[in-house]
């Protein structure tokens, strides 16, 4: 690939207290892509892939994204920008429990103004694109892990974003389930052209991205980057 | 694999061509490695040499004479105990990247750099093999998920390995 990267991170650190979490990480991540982030507990990958999101403020060093720079917005400009331009899907699913999956999928449009009735039609296409239309009337708590997985990858696509911040997705599936759960959320962002920044300490899920880089000790080894 | 064993096993639904059973190998086995046509007929020679198998007929064509064979029960008593009998787990204990490892550090060299380069081969081969799955039947899946695991295995060892590799380097040395 060789167009100009949409994320790039330059020397990031961040310290939780005294311990380092992130010293002097750098990251790129080009339009379409599927990066995985790999690297043992406690590497800082989470941290990374937080600080990227815009979730967390890095202590030090550049984010740029789009041509902004992440770390001079707001609080209130990154929360937009992450509801607009990022999808997410963390560990466990995070749906709301009082909501069914189609209000869950829908919840990002309804944030963003969209009329309740377009945005859980728009829901329902995404549930039956990730094969869990069943389960729209459904709440979280009467379904099963991988199903839950499965709308929350939907409710991360919804919104068509740009960058989807995946932070290990499959890591309390199955093998079965966490394959199913990879295969749908890499096919449907490439239908779509987002791209992933997925976190994993899994080599069969890394095996779903287009390349990986390694967070060892808060630091990163990006070939990409480099380049 | 045991070729011997599994050309019989494909003999027992019914006798068959060397050709056809060189097709039906390769067909459900032979994915990365088709046999030989060679390796076939020196197999079914042994087979037939230990009363295993039998020749059912002879086609005589424009070329060479086509044997049909046929499997004898005691070629069906050799595929049960075959199947029966559980394989030798293999421990790999000593690799080739243990031996590269450990060498790198007794020389002074860095082994970081063979581990990142390994990784990333491993890596190559399991999207290769992730592909594969998707495309292919479920024959395909089974074949690529048990390599696929193998190989997950072995970058555990390596991520395992980058972990210690001061301890490692410090007792090397010693």
């Amino acid at each position: 690939m060789t167009s100009a990267p949409l994320l790039r991170a330059t020397g990031l650190d961040k310290a939780y207290g005294p311990t380092p979490a992130l010293a002097g990480a750098d990251f790129s991540l080009r339009a379409g892509e599927v990066v995985a982030v790999m690297g043992p507990s406690g590497s800082g990958k989470s941290t990374l892939l937080h600080c990227l999101a815009g979730i967390v403020r890095p202590d030090a060093g550049t984010i740029a994204y789009d041509g902004r720079d992440l770390t001079a917005l707001s609080d209130r400009e990154r929360s937009s920008l992450r509801r607009t331009d990022f999808g997410f899907v963390f560990q466990f699913g995070q749906l709301v429990p009082e909501l069914t999956c189609a209000e869950n999928v829908a919840l990002p449009l309804r944030l963003n103004g969209e009329k309740r009735r377009a945005a859980e039609a728009r829901a329902v296409a995404w549930l039956a694109r990730l094969e869990v239309d069943g389960v729209a009337a459904k709440r979280p708590g009467e379904i099963s892990g991988g199903q839950g997985q499965r709308v929350a990858v939907a409710r991360a696509l919804v919104t068509a974003p740009r960058v989807i911040f995946a932070d290990e997705p499959t890591g309390a599936l199955d093998s079965l389930n966490g394959e199913r759960v990879m295969s749908l959320l890499t096919e449907a962002s490439r239908d779509t052209g987002a791209a992933v920044v997925l976190v994993t300490h899994e080599a069969r899920v890394a095996a779903y991205s287009d390349r990986e880089i390694v967070v060892r000790d808060g630091r990163v080894r990006d070939a990409e980057w480099a380049a | 694999m045991s070729i011997g064993h599994t050309l019989l096993g494909l003999l027992e639904s019914g006798p068959r061509h060397g050709y056809d059973l060189k097709r039906a190998f390769d067909d459900r086995f032979g994915h990365d490695r088709p046999l030989h046509y060679g390796q076939v007929y020196s197999t079914m020679s042994r087979l037939l040499r230990n009363g295993l198998v039998v020749v059912d007929g002879v086609e005589a064509g424009g070329g060479p004479e086509r044997k049909r064979y046929a499997i004898t029960e005691a070629g069906i008593t050799d595929v049960a105990q075959w199947l029966a009998t559980p394989e030798k787990p293999e421990p790999y204990l000593q690799s080739t990247l243990y031996t590269k490892v450990v060498l790198a550090l007794l020389t002074g060299r860095g082994a970081d750099g063979i581990l990142d380069a390994q990784r990333s081969e491993h890596l190559r081969l399991m999207r290769e093999l992730t592909r594969r799955k998707k495309d292919g039947d479920l024959a395909d899946q089974l074949i690529c998920d048990h390599a696929l695991f193998h190989l997950e295995a072995d970058l555990r060892w390596l991520e395992l390995t980058a972990a210690r590799l001061d301890r490692l380097a410090e007792e090397v040395r010693r």
